[in-house]
């Protein structure tokens, strides 16, 4: 849980003798959530890697980063807007526009520079963020219905925009290819882009007063207005950067693919919200860090190509992410119900 | 913090020849049809502590509202050292120098209790980064200076109504203010936290501060304040220095009227055990609660918010489970954590909340007064048309209901009608017990002297009745016997004869043998 894994260095009160021991290690799971996700994802690796030695090789595990990477930045997004107990739905229609945009420019104007494309991305996505931000934040509608809206208006954009055409990788110039398979110290570019979001958005998250905002909105909206908080603005802004985000996200997508059409990043937005939840993240807001959101996006991703190693089919696959997330939430609650009686009867910590 | 004994103070020199820091002029507020505050007006000096004092419903809270900026009065003027000003948001009134703490206390549960402290005003290092060495210590700090000791590193979630009225207060000292206003702060603390969170209200006075106290316990308006001001039904009544008053003058000023009437409890005889309630324990919450209440009674469950109370209530009705101990009912013991057995054996709940827990706000008048009998209004499977509402009309004329259409949702009501509506949907099971949770908090005078006739009414009818309340003059007004909890056990329980403010006041703040005073 976010609460205290966010600040490591402060002293954990030492109460593991004054109360049973299983609930000591209940709280240590609560507070450090990504641990458990990254042991997951160890068993995962370690397992499959059994089968097939292959899979830990070094091109397989690239590809596995790169493969998690667009994942990873949407859950980025989706996790500052789930944290103030909203949702945004739009993010995969975000990201297939953008995509789309982002070759019909090469198309048209083959030595385009690279980073007016990534600005074309981030402006298209920003203007959709900015969008649902503003009729969720102003019309006071709720963010479900509002970005349920607007999945199917910006699907629709693109399939009215696309028709039947599709971009193809001998459309793109090389050096736009070589971002989604290029490798900088073995490490994909793609992974490395992530990696560095990831990064600062956990930190931003945790160190600036926004991020703090975010979290307490999401904890008790009520409170948020009686503390002077500008909840309005801070939800907005959340929806500005997940758009934001997807709309890069969506340029990224065409580097790695190659090709796009209308129907490119359809379904992702519940791929994103399952690997937030299964990082951690409060579906109702106010809990779970950014950090937590990508390694689920990366452990579900993992488990994706793990099936394909041991020779399961596609349906496996879906049935095995809709299990993790039933797993993880059962798993929230019963560690939930497990600690509340000693924060009810815990008022005091141990003296010293 | 080297203050006398607050005893000892001579009263405040309030006017010496300065303005008043901060002036309420006659301000107004209505929310739709109800007129919440009709003429607010209170000055406040520096270097005060001012009571605030009114029943229930008499727009204290209001006051206290329009100073934190969550509403903005319609009418009416608010000055800060003279000037004019109006707030918007909590932000505004934040940043002119008012702290509030409020009487429910609001924290984020998934935050850190130091979080939760500086939310919004967090200690920043370069580049407007947190500092969060510096907000654990600054907390510690803060919690040093109130004399309790609470981790900063936990979550809020979980903390006792009391410790998460200490984060309030700490939050209110880290702001620095000039002028801090308390809504009932004491209502869920013990004593001892009660004497240091006045030692903390003296260390503001003296450093210039105004401090408004918003409080039912009179005995603490003595203690701590120099001037009194008396709001009824949204106005107000009087304003002056303590010393010229008494707390017979100060409940006259407040009531206006004569308790007589209010009150109209007749004797009824008294008959079997209906409800027994016997060890009954929830951890962390309450233990070895014993009490019965007989036919043709009524006792009620008094002590201080957090008590436990409510939740006794609650694991009677079945909502919350019991740990240990027996509920029964005519004899027969209760299913722990059914509340479907607890009705099925005649037990009825009236909540504290009727907004969240006994109305469903849109629905009509007739559907929400039907809504717990809906087993004698079908036939076979089918809910007949219009069965509801004669149904409901018929329980609607017994308790006087004021209503438009039946047919209106429930939300049109005024509070104390909304109250009726919640009652007749449970006296429409006559139930053989009821339990009823603050049966008149934020209704009007009127209709609360119909609750209270409507109440001695059922228990000369025979139904056992237990009534949760935190208003001591409804308590001694109505109950046959009062039973008090203190921090989650019973501490006194107190015939009619026997009970009175005082005894009644030290059973809940824990003073063992309530009988001293």
């Amino acid at each position: 849980m976010s609460v205290t894994a966010n600040h490591p260095g402060s002293a954990v009160p030492d109460v593991a003798g004054t109360r049973p021991r299983t609930q000591h290690v209940a709280e240590l799971l609560f507070r450090f959530r990504e641990l458990g996700i990254v042991l997951a994802l160890l068993i995962v690796v370690g397992v499959t890697a059994a089968f097939n030695y292959r899979f830990v090789q070094e091109t397989s595990l690239q590809q596995l980063l790169s493969g998690a990477s667009i994942i990873v930045l949407l859950a980025i997004g989706e996790t500052l807007v789930i944290v103030t107990r909203n949702v945004d739905l739009s993010v995969g229609s975000v990201l297939g526009l953008s995509a789309y945009l982002a070759g019909t420019m090469f198309v048209h104007h083959p030595t385009v520079p690279l980073p007016l494309v990534f600005l074309a991305g981030l402006g298209l996505g920003l203007v959709c963020g900015v969008v649902n931000g503003a009729i969720v934040t102003v019309a006071r509608v709720p963010s479900l219905v509002v970005t349920l809206g607007t999945l199917y208006i910006i699907r629709g954009l693109d399939a009215t925009w696309a028709g039947g055409n599709q971009v193809n990788a001998f459309d793109l110039p090389e050096g736009f290819n070589k971002i989604g398979y290029g490798t900088i110290l073995g490490v994909p570019y793609l992974g490395v882009i992530a990696i560095v979001a990831v990064a600062i958005a956990t930190y931003a998250m945790r160190t600036f007063r926004t991020g703090r905002d975010f979290y307490a909105i999401g904890s008790n909206p009520d409170a948020a207005r009686l503390a002077g908080i500008p909840s309005g603005r801070r939800v907005f802004t959340t929806f500005a950067l997940s758009g934001g985000i997807a709309g890069v996200a969506g340029v990224l997508w065409l580097s790695r693919f190659g090709s796009v059409d209308s129907t490119a990043g359809s379904g992702y937005e519940f791929q994103v919200i399952a690997a937030v939840v299964v990082g951690g993240v409060a579906i109702f807001g106010g809990s779970g860090t950014v950090l937590g959101a990508a390694l689920g996006a990366l452990l579900l991703n993992t488990i994706d190509s793990a099936l394909v190693v041991v020779r399961l089919s596609s349906f496996w696959s879906q049935a095995m992410q809709g299990a993790l997330l039933l797993a993880a939430i059962t798993f929230d609650r019963l560690l939930a119900l497990r600690l509340a009686p000693s924060l009810r009867t815990r008022r005091r910590p141990s003296d010293g | 913090m080297t203050e006398p004994p607050a005893a000892d103070r001579p009263a405040a020199e309030s006017a010496a020849g300065r303005g008043p820091l901060l002036v309420v002029d006659h301000a107004q507020k209505s929310f739709g049809a109800v007129r919440a505050l009709i003429d607010g007006s209170i000055e406040l000096y520096s270097g005060e502590a001012h009571a605030l004092v009114g029943e229930n419903g008499a727009g204290k809270s209001t006051v206290v509202k329009v100073l934190a900026g969550v509403h903005r009065s319609d009418a009416g003027r608010l000055l800060l050292e003279g000037v004019e000003v109006g707030f918007d948001n909590t932000a505004q009134s934040r940043a002119a120098g008012i702290a509030v703490i409020f009487q429910e206390p609001t924290l984020f549960p998934d935050l850190s209790v130091a979080e939760n402290i500086f939310v919004g005003s967090q200690p920043t290092r370069a580049g407007r980064r947190i500092d969060r060495r510096r907000m654990r210590k600054d907390a510690v700090a803060l919690f040093d200076q109130l004399g309790v000791k609470l981790d900063p590193d936990r979550p809020a979630r979980g903390l006792s109504i009391a410790d998460q009225q200490i984060v309030e207060i700490a939050k209110a000292l880290s702001a620095a203010a000039r002028v801090i206003v308390m809504d009932e702060p004491t209502a869920a603390l013990t004593l001892s936290e009660v004497d240091r969170l006045f030692r903390v209200v003296d260390t503001l006075r003296a450093a210039g501060a105004a401090v408004m106290f918003v409080s039912h316990r009179l005995e603490e308006v003595f203690v701590l304040c120099q001037r009194v001001t008396v709001m009824r039904d949204g106005r107000h009544v009087l304003t002056q220095p303590i010393g010229e008053l008494t707390s017979q003058s100060i409940i006259h000023a407040m009531v206006g009227r004569d308790l007589d009437a209010l009150y109209p409890k007749t004797e009824t005889a008294r008959g079997e055990a209906v409800l027994k309630v016997e060890r009954l324990t929830r951890e962390g919450v309450f233990f070895d609660v014993s009490f019965e209440v007989h036919r043709g009674e009524i006792v009620a469950l008094a002590g201080l918010v957090g008590a436990g109370r409510s939740e006794v209530a609650r694991v009677i009705f079945g909502i919350d489970k019991s740990d240990a101990g027996s509920v029964e009912v005519n004899g027969m013991k209760l299913r722990s954590g059914s509340p479907t057995a607890a009705m099925a054996a005649g037990v009825a709940l009236v909540p504290e909340d009727r907004r969240q827990q006994g109305l469903i706000m849109d629905l009509s008048i007739e559907r929400n007064v039907a809504l717990a009998s809906l087993r004698r209004v079908r036939r076979f499977l089918l809910i007949p048309f219009g069965s509801e509402r004669r149904f409901a009309s018929d329980w609607a004329t017994r308790l006087q209901l004021k209503y438009g259409r039946m047919s209106n949702a429930v939300s049109t009501l005024s509070g104390g009608n909304q109250q009726k509506a919640v009652l007749a949907k449970w006296l429409a099971r006559e139930p053989s017990v009821l339990i009823v949770d603050e049966p008149t908090r934020g209704i009007d005078i009127g209709t609360k002297a119909e609750v209270h006739r409507l109440l001695s009414d059922l228990a000369a009818k025979g139904v056992a009745v237990l009534m949760i309340s935190s208003e001591l003059p409804e308590v001694l007004g109505m109950a046959d016997r009062v039973i008090v909890l203190y921090e989650g056990s019973i501490s006194g329980e107190f015939t009619r004869a026997e009970a009175g403010e005082h005894v009644i006041m030290h059973a809940a703040t824990g003073l063992v043998g309530g009988a001293a005073a």
